[in-house]
C-alpha cells in the first residue's frame, strides 16, 4: 500500500488554489434568467390577493409566479432515501406562509436589477395571524403550522400535524426507573442548544436549462443529485426521467446543501419559460432561509454510584424543526443513539423525543445532526456528575466508556469492533498535560486557565439505508477512469477514493481519472452525508478493484493464451510467474478496445449493515477573564479514532475545522429572531462565526482502530469531530469559575453576571 | 459613467452604471476568481490589488477604480501556484470557495510585513474567512512558503 495513510494532495486542488472557474456561479451561461424570490415578511399569514400587473411591466421581466401557478403536492426538500423520514409538507409556493422568509413569488428577469425593481412592484395583501415562535409550547397549540388537509407523512414516525408534531418517539434498554432508584446520586439537567447556519462561503445556487433532449438539466451546489432528481419530480409532478443533475465544484456544504434549498425555484422557470435559469441566494437568504441545526432542549437524568460507576441515563429531547419538517425525525435519533451509546455498560438507558413545527426557518442537516446536540447534554450531565461525585472528569469516563468488543445496546445492539476509545483518553490526557492543568489555576493577571473534557462518536454511514456504486473502467493505454456518484464538497472524497484505488489496482494515482456527479453518466450514491463517503463508498471502490482484477486477469490470460490460474496481476501487467510470458497493462487496454465483446470495466455497489462509530477525546484549554467573562481558546487537543486514516492532511483539516465550528457553536452562533419571527442576526456582521484569531491553537492526533467492514480498516471522520467543543468548553468554564452554564452559545456577560451573583450570595 | 481599469495588465475603457461594484465588474470581465461570500464586507472572498494594495471589491464602487490598476488571481497565476502549493500540501484549501481571496491577501501581506510573526500573520488575515479549515493548515502553509522564500532569497 503506498497511498493509503499518506498525505496525497487534492486533485482538485491547484485548479481550486489558482482560482480556476469552476463552480455553479461561474458556469451559468449567459442570457440565463436571473431568479429571485419576494419572501413574506411575516412568520404566519395567509396571501389573500396578490398582484403582480404592475411588476410584470417591467422592462426585462420574463415571467412571475405565484401559488396559483404552482403543482399542488407536497413534498419535502430533504434530501434522503426514499421513503423519506421528512413529512412531506410544503409547495413550490404556498398560500399560507408559514415563516418569515416563506417564498411569495417567484421573479423571473433579464437582469436583477429588473428582477429586483419588479419584486417592489408585486402588490400582496397578507392576512397576518399570530406566529407559534416558542418551540416548548408548540406541542398541542391552538396555533396550526399545519393545518391543511394534505400533510402526509411517508413513513410511521408519530407525524401529527394536528398537534403540531412532526415526530416522536421513544426507545429503553433495561429498566431504566429501577436503575435510577438504586443510584446513590441522581442529577436530573436541561440543556438548550441553538439553531446554527452552517454558514459555508458559496451559499445555495442553482441553474437550470433544457437540454439538447429537451430535459430539464440543472447544474446545482448540492450535496445529493440523485436525492434532488426526486424531489424536483415530486415538486414539478414530472417524471424523474426527464430530470438530469449536475454537481460541479461545491463551495462547502457541512449537510447545509443535503436538502434542496435553491433547486426548485430555477427548474420551474425553466420548465415554464423554456429558457435557462439562475437563482444565487444572497447571505441574507441563506441565513434567513437556508437548512440550519435544529434548536433542542435536552433533559438528562442521569445517576451513578459514589465509586463513579454510571448506572442509568434517561435523556429527553424537544427539537425545533421549524416551519417544514426537513431532516426533523431523523436527526433527533441521533440525538439518543449516538450520546447514550458512549457509555456502553449503563444498566439502562431511555431516550424519548418530539420534534415540533413552529413559525420559525426550517432545519436541516448540519455536521453532526443530532449527535452534537445530545452528546453535548450528555457529556455535560456526566462533567456534572463527576464534580457532584468530586471526581476527575476524565476518571469518570475511564470506568464507564465504551469498549472494543462490547455490545451496544442503544446502538441497534450493534457490536463494537473497532474502538481505540480508551487509548484516545490516554492520549490526549498526554498531549494536554491534564494532571498537571486539571482543573484550573489563576494568572498574574487575575485571568484563569483552566481544562476540560469532553468525548464524541458518530456513525459511518446510515446502516441498511446508504447505498455508494462506482463504476471503473480500463482505457487504451492502461489507465482509468473512476465515475462516482458521491459528492466531494471539498472534503476531497475524489481524491481518497482515488487513493484506495490505486493501491488496490497498484498503479499510480494519476493512472486514476475521478469523475462525479452526473445523475445521467455517474452510478447510484445516496450522497455525500452521514459521514458515508470514506466507509461506504470507498468500499465499494474495494469490490470494484477486485472485481475489475479479475476481468484483467482473465483478459490478459486470453491475449497470453494460457489458464487465467497460472496468471498474476502486478498492476502494470499480466504475467506468468516463472516463465517468460507477459502482457502490459497498456497492450490489454488497446486490446479491449478493439474487436471483441467485452470492454473492461466493473461496477459495484455497497451498502453496509452497520454503522461503525468513530471515537474521540477533546480537551481544551481556555483563558478565562473573570471581570469581563471573556473566553479564549488557548490549545485544543484532539486524539481521533477514525479506524485507518486515508489521508493524514485531509483527515487532520476535517478535525481541526470540525473543532473551530464546535467552537463557534460553544460561544458565539445563535440564530435569533424578534417578537414577529424575523431573524435579527441574518449576516457575518451580526452572526459571528469564528475568525483565525477565535481558533486557538488545535493539535490532532490519530489513535487508529481497524473496522474489519471498512474499505483497509476505515471508518469516517466528517461530522465526529464537531462534537467535543461544546460539552469540554462548558467544562472548562465551570472549572475556572464553578458554575455551569447549560444554555450555549456561553456568552461573556453569562459569565461575568454568573460570577457577579456567585460573589452576591 | 465612462471609467478606464486596467484589469491584470489588459486596459478597459467602458461606461458603466455609477452603483456597479468592482466585485461585479471583474467577474463580468471573466475574473472569476473573485467570489461573494457575503453583502456585508465581512468575509474577504472578493479580495484584489487596486493599484497594489488588497481591497474587498465588494465595498468599491468600479468607478473609484477609474484610472487605477486591478489585479486578481487570474493575473497572479505564478504566486497563485506557489502558494497554493503549499496551501494544497496541507489540505489547506478544502472546498477552495475562499482560497483566491485569501491568496490574495496572503500575496499582499508578504509585500508588506517582512518576517511576520505568528500573531501579525493571523491579525493581517483576520478578514478572510474560512468555514472548512480551521484555519491551521493555512497558517501551517504560510509559515512554509515564508521559510521558502526566505531560503530563495539567501
Amino acid at each position: 500500500m503506498s497511498y493509503v495513510n499518506s498525505r496525497v494532495r487534492k486533485k482538485d486542488a491547484m485548479s481550486l488554489v489558482t482560482g480556476k472557474p469552476v463552480y455553479t456561479g461561474d458556469l451559468i451561461p449567459q442570457n440565463t434568467l436571473v431568479v429571485k424570490l419576494l419572501r413574506s415578511p411575516h412568520a404566519n399569514a395567509f396571501i389573500e390577493e396578490i398582484n403582480t400587473a404592475a411588476a410584470l411591466k417591467v422592462p426585462g421581466v420574463a415571467a412571475i409566479f405565484t401559488y396559483q401557478d404552482v403543482p399542488t403536492s407536497r413534498f419535502t426538500t430533504a434530501g434522503q432515501t426514499y421513503p423519506e423520514a421528512s413529512p412531506y409538507d410544503r409547495l413550490i409556493l404556498d398560500k399560507h406562509l408559514r415563516c418569515a422568509g416563506d417564498p411569495v413569488a417567484i421573479i423571473a428577469a433579464e437582469t436583477e436589477a429588473a428582477a429586483l425593481k419588479a419584486m417592489n412592484l408585486i402588490k400582496v395583501k397578507y392576512d397576518v395571524r399570530e406566529p407559534l415562535l416558542d418551540f416548548t409550547k408548540a406541542k398541542d397549540n391552538p396555533i396550526l403550522v399545519h393545518p391543511e388537509e394534505d400533510f402526509k407523512a411517508l413513513c410511521p414516525v408519530g407525524a401529527d400535524n394536528r398537534r403540531n408534531l412532526c415526530s416522536t418517539d421513544v426507545f429503553e434498554v433495561g429498566k431504566v426507573e429501577e436503575a435510577l432508584s438504586t443510584c446513590d446520586v441522581v442529577l436530573t439537567r436541561t440543556y438548550h442548544t441553538k439553531a446554527n447556519n452552517q454558514a459555508m462561503m458559496e451559499t445555495f445556487r442553482t441553474y437550470s436549462y433544457l437540454d439538447e433532449y429537451g430535459r430539464l438539466s440543472l447544474v446545482s451546489s448540492t450535496q445529493v443529485p440523485f436525492h434532488v432528481r426526486r424531489i424536483l419530480s415530486n415538486a414539478l409532478e414530472i417524471p424523474k426521467s426527464q430530470i438530469r443533475v449536475v454537481k460541479p465544484r461545491i463551495g462547502g456544504g457541512f449537510g447545509a446543501k443535503q436538502s434542496a434549498v435553491s433547486e426548485v425555484y430555477p427548474a420551474f422557470v425553466t420548465l415554464k419559460t423554456g429558457r435557462p435559469a439562475a437563482i444565487v441566494y444572497t447571505r441574507e437568504e441563506s441565513m434567513t432561509n437556508g437548512s440550519p441545526r435544529h434548536e433542542m432542549q435536552m433533559t438528562v437524568r442521569i445517576g451513578a454510584n459514589k465509586d463513579g460507576v454510571i448506572k442509568a441515563i434517561d435523556l429527553y429531547a424537544l427539537s425545533n424543526a421549524g416551519a417544514y419538517g426537513d431532516h426533523g425525525p431523523t436527526t433527533i435519533g441521533l440525538v439518543g443513539h449516538k450520546s447514550l451509546s458512549l457509555y456502553g455498560g449503563v444498566e439502562a438507558a431511555r431516550f424519548a423525543c418530539d420534534v415540533v413545527y413552529t413559525n420559525t426557518m426550517n432545519g436541516g442537516a448540519y455536521r453532526g445532526y443530532g449527535a452534537t446536540q445530545g452528546i453535548y447534554a450528555v457529556e455535560t450531565a456526566v462533567n456534572e456528575m463527576a464534580a457532584a461525585l468530586h471526581m476527575d472528569p476524565c476518571a469518570i469516563r475511564e470506568k464507564n466508556m465504551v469498549l472494543e468488543g462490547q455490545v451496544m445496546r442503544t446502538y441497534y445492539n450493534e457490536t463494537c469492533n473497532s474502538c481505540t476509545l480508551d487509548k484516545c483518553m490516554a492520549k490526549a490526557k498526554e498531549m494536554m498535560n491534564w494532571q498537571e492543568k486539571f482543573p484550573a489555576k489563576v494568572l498574574e493577571n487575575g485571568h484563569i486557565r483552566s481544562v476540560g473534557v469532553a468525548m464524541a462518536m458518530q456513525g459511518s454511514g446510515i446502516s441498511g439505508v446508504d447505498i455508494a456504486s462506482v463504476e471503473i473502467r480500463l482505457n487504451d493505454d492502461g489507465f482509468y477512469t473512476l465515475l462516482v456518484g458521491c459528492t466531494d464538497m471539498g472534503t476531497g472524497c475524489d481524491t481518497i477514493l482515488a487513493q484506495m484505488a490505486a493501491d488496490c489496482l497498484d498503479c499510480d494515482i494519476d493512472r486514476i481519472a475521478v469523475r462525479g456527479v452526473d445523475t445521467d453518466q455517474s452510478p447510484y450514491d445516496t450522497g455525500s452525508y452521514a459521514s458515508s463517503t470514506t466507509y461506504v463508498t470507498g468500499m465499494a471502490v474495494v469490490k470494484t478493484c477486485e472485481k475489475l482484477r479479475e476481468k484483467i486477469l482473465e483478459a490478459g490470460a486470453k491475449l497470453l493464451d494460457i489458464p487465467v490460474e497460472d496468471t498474476e496481476f502486478d498492476g502494470k501487467r499480466v504475467f506468468c510467474p516463472g516463465k517468460d510470458k507477459e502482457v502490459s497493462l497498456s497492450q490489454i487496454g488497446y486490446a479491449s478496445f478493439e474487436g471483441h465483446n467485452r470492454c473492461i470495466s466493473a461496477s459495484e455497489s455497497h451498502s453496509s449493515p452497520v454503522s461503525p462509530p468513530p471515537f474521540m477525546v477533546g480537551m481544551v484549554e481556555i483563558d478565562l477573564d473573570p471581570e469581563t467573562g471573556k473566553v479564549e481558546i488557548v490549545d485544543y487537543a484532539a486524539a481521533v479514532d477514525c479506524g485507518t486514516v486515508i489521508n493524514r492532511n485531509l483527515a487532520t483539516v476535517q478535525t481541526e475545522g470540525g473543532i473551530v465550528q464546535g467552537i463557534g457553536m460553544a460561544l458565539f452562533e445563535n440564530i435569533q429572531y424578534d417578537k414577529f419571527g424575523r431573524m435579527m442576526n441574518n449576516s457575518f456582521l451580526q452572526y459571528k462565526i469564528p475568525t483565525r484569531l477565535d481558533a486557538g491553537k488545535i493539535r490532532v492526533e490519530f489513535e487508529s482502530s481497524y473496522e474489519p467492514t471498512g474499505p483497509f480498516g476505515a471508518k469516517s471522520i466528517g461530522e465526529l469531530v464537531i462534537n467535543t467543543p461544546a460539552p469540554a468548553i462548558t467544562n472548562a468554564i465551570y472549572n475556572a469559575t464553578g458554575l455551569y452554564f447549560r444554555e450555549l452559545p456561553i456568552r461573556p456577560e453569562d459569565i461575568a453576571l454568573g460570577l457577579l451573583h456567585k460573589d452576591e450570595n | 459613467m465612462q471609467i478606464t481599469v486596467t484589469i491584470n495588465g489588459k486596459k478597459y475603457t467602458e461606461d458603466v452604471a455609477p452603483d456597479l461594484v468592482l466585485l461585479d465588474f471583474l467577474r463580468a470581465h471573466g475574473c472569476y476568481s473573485v467570489k461573494r461570500g457575503c453583502e456585508t464586507s465581512n468575509c474577504g472572498l472578493c479580495t484584489v490589488h487596486l493599484n497594489g494594495k488588497p481591497v474587498l471589491s465588494c465595498s468599491v464602487l468600479a468607478v473609484r477604480a477609474d484610472g487605477k490598476s486591478v489585479t486578481t488571481l487570474e493575473g497572479l497565476q505564478k504566486e497563485a501556484e506557489e502558494f497554493g502549493g503549499f496551501l494544497a500540501d496541507e489540505g489547506g484549501e478544502q472546498c477552495g470557495f475562499c482560497s483566491p481571496g485569501f491568496i490574495m491577501n496572503v500575496l499582499a501581506m508578504v509585500r508588506e510585513l517582512e518576517n511576520p510573526s505568528e500573531q501579525e500573520i493571523q491579525e493581517y488575515l483576520a478578514g478572510n474567512l474560512c468555514r472548512c479549515t480551521g484555519y491551521q493548515s493555512q497558517l501551517r502553509a504560510i509559515q512554509k512558503y515564508l521559510a521558502w522564500k526566505q531560503e530563495g532569497t539567501k
